[in-house]
């Protein structure tokens, strides 16, 4: 079976900075890839590319699930088809916790008021949202507004999930919450692809890590292979720092 | 008491009261008429000037700038009076609506630019990510957040329109105005002109003060 990302030769560039320097990767159904690495390698850049928040450059290509990702049409397909769960939550403030969860299936899918906020409910309960669900999200603490985002994502029942530092901004006390929630999540089958600084959760849950710097792929493999078994001298120096502190 | 019969003569302003009120009708119905026309036109002139394409960003900041620039007063009178030398004839409501309502489009859409500009970059992110089309997105995500932003800006911009109405009564618009300065001439008093100020007053006082508590309300509350 093909991959369901295939991304080749991705580059972006800012002006003359390159942010990214031909990226290739391959990504199966149902695995689970985090992504590590330095300040400014170009991890959230290589995540907002596959539903092109970020725009790349013409010679450069992905494939998400066979349609290929570029301006225009196929686009909104691929963006139904792929969730997004940002570091600042990003829920929309002026809906409650439940319409929030309900707009994107309505609007893209067309799917019936009734049949949206059953499914809303159902998985605000499977977040553990569900007692929430009538509050607004300014209400609810970071970890709860998180736990919305990602119900809100798989909402558009998405082939595969794009999470860019979902712990980041939390207080360390929910950051257990959120993580948890991803592990379950991670067992069902759906493609997520992780930026992530917790090395603990990436060594749990990923099938496969990728140490990123200077806007290359420098190694992957196996969480036992990277953390354990680093081969590039950089994949170490970087683990030597964030497992020290 | 001289001056008050003179500025303030009663039985000269019960006389000509029937005739403000007509004038000041007219005010109305030009001024309403401008404004709604104008929240449309603005509104539709800020998105050509945010998402428009290819060259149309350009000529609507073009169109912004140049009526933000004339004096309405001078708008009015090549409306009314220059356009009939090429064809184009309105009537005095016409034209009085017509230059209103280009010139509040042109200030209505940099109140609703800088009310969709305030809305954080995550949102129209988060609504890209989940597939929502940029209509949706405008319609269900963004414009709902800015109207909050844009309301106590765009009330200032009517007060300013139902004031500059006033304008129309130099291409012969019976407004409230204009019936006060021929009930002037007819009485041979002021006292229409005092009460013409009186009624413009009224109108625009608690217009005045809600913006002031719109403005205080939003500008406490905090964005996320
Ligand atoms: N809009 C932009 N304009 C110019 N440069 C940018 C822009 N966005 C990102 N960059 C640069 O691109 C590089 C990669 O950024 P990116 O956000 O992908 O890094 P990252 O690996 O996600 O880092 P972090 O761990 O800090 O989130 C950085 O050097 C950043 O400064
Ligand atoms: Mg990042």
């Amino acid at each position: 079976m093909s991959p369901i990302i295939m991304i080749s030769n991705l580059k972006k560039a800012y002006g003359i900075f390159t942010v990214l320097h031909g990226i290739d990767l391959d990504i199966s159904e149902g695995e689970v890839v985090c992504v590590i690495g330095p300040s400014g390698s170009g991890k959230s850049t290589l995540i907002r590319c596959i539903n092109r928040l970020e725009a790349f450059s013409d010679d450069s290509s992905i494939v998400v699930d066979g349609v290929t990702v570029g301006p225009g049409k196929a686009l909104a397909k691929v963006r139904a088809e792929v969730g997004m769960v940002f570091q600042s939550f990003n829920l929309f403030p002026h809906l409650t916790v439940l319409k929030n969860v309900m707009l994107a299936p309505m609007r893209v899918r067309g799917t019936k008021p009734a049949e949206a906020e059953r499914k809303a409910r159902e998985l605000l309960a499977r977040v553990g949202i569900e007692t929430q669900a009538e509050k607004y999200p300014g209400k609810l603490s970071g970890g709860q507004q998180q736990r919305v985002a990602i119900a809100r994502a798989l909402a558009m029942e998405p082939k595969v999930m794009l999470f860019d530092e979902p712990t980041s901004s939390l207080d360390p006390e929910m950051v257990g919450e959120v993580l948890d929630v991803m592990k379950t999540l991670a067992g069902t089958g759906v493609t997520m692809v992780v930026v992530t600084h917790e090395m603990g959760f990436a060594r749990q849950v990923a099938d496969r890590v990728i140490f990123m710097d200077g806007g290359r792929i420098i190694e992957q493999g196996t969480p036992t292979e990277i953390f354990d078994n680093p081969k590039e001298e950089r994949t170490r120096s970087f683990l030597r720092a964030v497992l020290d502190h | 008491m001289n001056l008050l019969n003179t500025f303030f003569n009663i039985p000269i302003l019960i006389d000509t009261f029937p005739l403000l009120l007509s004038g000041l009708l007219v005010t109305l119905e030009i001024g309403v008429t401008s404004i709604i026309a104008g929240l449309i036109g603005g509104l539709f002139l800020a998105l050509v000037r945010l998402y428009g394409p290819g060259p149309t960003p350009f000529l609507a900041k073009i169109y912004i700038d140049i009526f933000r620039s004339i004096p309405l007063l001078v708008l009015l009178i090549v409306v009314y009076y220059a356009l009939p030398f090429v064809g184009i004839r309105f009537s005095p409501f016409v034209s009085a609506v017509v230059a209103l309502t280009l010139v509040s489009s042109a200030y209505t859409a940099e109140i609703f630019r800088a009310g969709i500009e305030a809305i954080p970059h995550g949102q129209f992110e988060a609504s890209q990510a989940l597939g929502l089309s940029p209509r949706h997105m405008m319609v269900d995500v963004i414009l709902p957040q800015a109207i909050k932003i844009v309301i106590p800006p765009l009330t200032n911009n009517c007060i300013n329109v139902l004031k500059d109405t006033a304008l129309a009564s130099v291409v012969a618009m019976p407004d409230l105005l204009k019936q006060a300065t021929q009930a002037q001439a007819l009485s041979a008093n002021p006292t229409p002109l005092i009460g013409a100020a009186l009624i413009y007053i009224a109108l625009l006082w608690p217009l005045v003060s809600i913006v002031a508590r719109l403005e205080k309300r939003f500008g406490r509350e905090k964005r996320p």
